[in-house]
């Protein structure tokens, strides 16, 4: 019982992460119609440029925030120069750029970085706390997990509902043309949301960091479940993004102590397979969304 | 408010010609109804005035501007408002949503509520539903929320692509009056393309008749409705 | 009804007993020159050239598959490395457990891939665009990872051992397994382009430029859909089959996420739906990661970091410029020179030389305004 309930908490932790790197995937295909294959390597880069920041003496917020930072403007940039031109052109195009994209990044940083893992702290601790005389496997990080993703899911929530500028990128999301003859300014909305999903993706890496280790390739795995909530939830689906999360990072956590690590990206595979062949959208897709 | 002139526009997609040397002048205070078989290049006009494609020769004037260049966003913010085709409310959105975002560009937010309560009285329906999501309104209402939200930054053209379509008679009949008396008070330039030409003859003070990309007939509405023989070769009744 | 039985028999019916002769007559006389010219190659190189050559021909193939199944029916792969891996660890688990002759044992190695590209092939129906493509890297992802968990079975760390076939004992062993590899490229391409002409490849070009179009003509898309994986995924196989036996040896450490991605740039880069193309493709798959990226590492005086990564960031650069530059690659480029060399062009007519990922031929819109809906 007490197995059952680490590997709750343990699949809820590791949920909540996966949920942010979905939202950042959800964000960018609701703006764009582009699954950022490049985003779990575009946050390697941002948090190695904080563990560059961090070993100059700066103390851990500083880093966080200049990885926030860094994501936004790197996510802007990619829109601007890679994405752009491929825009509204096959969807083949993009899916290889960014794809691309990827393996360039992680080559640029196993050649700066090289492919020993190197170690990035936590803010808080890391071990299982004692609650009503009992260890749980819930440490005061995973807290700060939790209520991260929790409060980015807010903002976002607040930024497109109760905004212009939200309004303006959801009706660019919906229906780009109708914006358009509104005179909304079409483009720079995309490069900003590409730069929030990349900002998002920054976070999101230095959530796992402390527990994974900082490598080139440390997020490739986390692209996929993100990738995999995304399908789950839909992937025009923010509250998707958090309940797809949700769903991944437990069953992944279920099939890991159950019956072994080493099956667990198969597992992933499985969950993409059984939830599109029962719920194609997703669980939360707006079925207005898909137009034929 | 100065006219819309269009001189010899040209427009192509690829090796399609969809308009050929196309000139006309819509007024102000008038409905320059555009009718036409389907597929006949009228979709195409609306879709070039208002710069969503380019063409490949001629050009459209308003007050004193060439507008045939200009992106989108400056052709909007010059008064030219476009309903295109089909419902194109964002049904993701609430009506005051959808009404707020043709707002935006125009009107801080002092004044985006005034603007937005004109389209209200206008349009009595959405008052109604101002919360509701714009998927749960009938076809008529979207018509007016397409038209609405067009409106509510003042244009001083509005283009309109079949807004009839799909919408009962007497819904449609409703829909043309206000077209006709919003053009007489606000002084619009009205360009509207129906393919149910009775209609849009009905309110309208010029008519053009376009077939395979090329004008055939440019007129005043009524000489138009009157000739049977031009309505049965071109217009279908 | 007639038709419909025509033509379900000819999706059903191995293409090429029904095919008019003259597509048939002119592969097979390209492909006996290029036999003889390919022998005399041969005859020239040097072993280790000869093992190169090799290499190349079983790249060929693999990228024959996946050219087809992107280029030409429109579904794209990322995760094509781990048909391969099916295809080297079926040879190697036939040689071990088996005394079967080479032919039989890859023909078995090629249906066995078939099928597990049906396995895949069946869910990838249902998917489009980023939802396949992440599928299939799904797939590469965990394939290594379910070898592991097995590895009694497969080897575990060292693998299995796959011995190269001995010749008749006048030629020399690398050069025999080359000759075979060559054999077994050229075959492929005859086959595939016999293929492409006929009513599968209509078929295959018809589901992936509208499918809706194509199931109201008659085809049966997800069945289509199907076949081309199954058909790349026998390519693939016979090519990891033969990528065994030029390693002496298989372990699922030779197919890291990587190979797929080498395999998909040099798709791209040769020109995706090219047939022709793939031989570019392989040539810098064979020699980029090895040599070429050596050399210029030692040119620019690189240190050992940046030598192990470069190959790896050339290739992630070829894709992406690739297609932000060139969509049509190498193949596609020339098809352009070509065209442009030639009397004149009609507008609109020279761009379908690359397939799926052409370049725009719409009217010269505004930009950011046709943003592609992806169905699932």
């Amino acid at each position: 019982m007490q197995f059952f309930l680490d590997i709750t908490l343990g699949g809820i932790a590791t949920g909540m992460i996966v949920s942010a790197v979905a939202l950042g995937l959800v964000l960018v295909f609701r703006a764009t119609n582009v699954v950022n294959f490049a985003q779990g390597a575009m946050a390697m880069i941002t948090t190695y440029i904080a563990y560059d920041v961090l070993r100059k003496g700066a103390d851990y917020w500083l880093a966080f925030a200049v990885a926030l930072a860094a994501g936004l403007v790197f996510g802007a940039l990619t829109q601007v120069v890679l994405i752009r031109p491929v825009q509204g052109k096959s969807p083949l195009n993009a899916i290889i750029v960014t794809f691309g994209f990827l393996i360039f990044l992680e080559g640029v940083a196993g050649a700066i970085y090289g492919s020993t893992a190197r170690n990035y702290p936590a803010p808080f601790s890391l071990s299982g706390q004692k609650l009503a005389g009992t260890q749980i496997a819930f440490s005061p990080f995973d807290v700060f997990v939790v209520v991260s993703v929790l409060v980015l899911m807010v903002l976002m929530l607040v930024l497109f509902r109760g905004t212009d500028l939200g309004l303006r990128m959801r009706a660019v999301a919906f229906a780009p043309e109708a914006a358009r003859l509104l005179g909304v300014r079409v483009r720079p909305l995309l490069t900003l949301g590409w730069g929030l999903a990349v900002a998002a993706g920054a976070m999101a890496a230095l959530l796992v960091v402390p527990t994974s280790s900082l490598t080139p390739n440390f997020m490739d795995v986390i692209l996929i479940y993100g990738f995999t909530a995304a399908v789950v939830g839909g992937l025009d689906s923010p509250i998707g993004a958090l309940v797809g999360g949700l769903v991944t990072g437990l069953s992944l956590a279920y099939v890991g102590g159950y019956l072994g690590g080493s099956l667990e990206p198969m597992a992933a595979l499985a969950l993409v397979v059984v939830s599109l062949m029962i719920r194609p959208e997703g669980i939360f897709a707006r079925p207005a969304a898909r137009r034929v | 408010m100065p006219t819309l002139e269009i001189e010899n526009l040209s427009v192509s997609y690829g090796a399609v010609h969809a308009l050929s040397d196309v000139s006309f002048t819509a007024a102000e205070g008038e409905v320059t109804a555009v009718l036409g078989a389907n597929g006949a290049g009228k979709t195409t006009l609306l879709r070039t005035i208002s710069g969503l494609v380019h063409p490949r020769k001629g050009t459209i004037r308003y007050g004193g501007e060439h507008l045939e260049k200009m992106s989108v966003e400056k052709i909007v913010r010059h008064g030219i408002a476009h309903v295109p085709e089909g419902r194109s409310v964002i049904e993701e959105m609430t009506v005051d949503e959808n009404l707020r975002l043709g707002s935006l560009w125009r009107f801080g937010r002092r004044e985006r509520g005034a603007v937005i309560d004109e389209i209200y009285e206008l349009f009595p329906p959405l008052d109604e539903r101002r919360r509701q999501h714009a998927n749960t309104l009938s076809g008529g209402e979207r018509q007016m929320l397409a038209i609405g939200r067009a409106l509510v930054a003042r244009p001083n053209v509005l283009l309109l692509d079949e807004p009839s379509l799909g919408l009962a008679p007497i819904v449609t009949a409703r829909l043309m009056a206000v077209l006709r008396d919003l053009t007489a008070s606000s002084n619009l330039v009205v360009v509207l393309v129906e393919q149910n030409a009775r209609s849009s003859l009905s309110i309208a003070q010029r008519a053009l008749v376009i077939n395979l990309g090329r004008v055939v007939v440019c007129d005043d509405a009524a000489t138009v409705a009157s000739d049977t023989e031009l309505r049965h070769h071109y217009l279908g009744y | 009804m007639g038709a419909f039985r025509r033509s379900a028999q000819a999706l059903t019916a191995k293409s090429w007993f029904r095919l008019p002769r003259q597509p048939m007559l002119r592969h097979l006389s390209f492909a006996a020159v290029a036999v003889v010219g390919l022998y005399f190659l041969t005859q020239w190189l040097s072993a280790f050239n000869d093992y190169e050559v090799g290499e190349i021909a079983f790249y060929v193939i693999a990228l024959a598959g996946l050219t087809v199944l992107t280029g030409i029916n429109g579904q794209i792969s990322l995760g094509h490395g781990g048909f391969m891996a099916v295809g080297a660890f079926t040879y190697a688990l036939l040689v071990e457990h088996t005394t079967w002759n080479l032919v039989p044992e890859l023909l078995v190695v090629v249906a066995i891939t078939a099928v597990s590209g049906l396995v895949i092939g069946i869910p990838a129906t249902r998917l489009h665009g980023p939802y396949l493509a992440g599928m299939t890297l799904m797939v590469a992802l965990g394939l290594p990872y379910l070898t592991n968990q097995y590895n009694t079975v497969f080897g575990g760390d060292q693998g299995l051992n796959t011995p190269a076939p001995t010749g008749p004992a006048s030629v020399n062993p690398t050069e025999w397994l080359t000759w075979i590899q060559l054999a077994g490229a050229v075959i492929v391409l005859v086959l595939l382009g016999n293929l492409m002409r006929s009513r599968f490849g209509r078929s295959f070009r018809a589901v992936r430029d509208d499918e809706i179009a194509a199931s109201l003509a008659g085809i049966h898309v997800a069945r289509t859909k199907i076949i081309a994986f199954m058909v790349s995924a026998g390519c693939a196989g016979l090519a990891g089959a033969f990528l065994a036996l030029s390693a002496g040896g298989v372990n699922s450490a030779e197919f890291p996420l990587a190979l797929s991605i080498y395999i998909l740039a040099g798709v791209v880069l040769g020109g995706t739906g090219s047939l022709m193309g793939v031989w570019w493709g392989a040539i810098i798959i064979v020699y980029l990661p090895t040599q070429w990226s050596q050399s210029l590492a030692s040119d620019f005086h690189a240190n050992a970091l940046v030598s192990a990564n470069l190959a790896v960031i050339i290739f992630g650069l070829v894709l992406v410029v690739t297609m932000l530059v060139a969509p049509g690659g190498i193949q596609g480029g020339l098809r352009w020179v070509v065209a442009k060399g030639a009397a004149y062009l009609s507008s609109g007519g020279v761009s379908n030389m690359t397939l799926s990922l052409q370049e725009s031929t719409d009217p010269p819109v505004s930009d950011g305004e046709s943003v592609t809906t992806i169905k699932k």
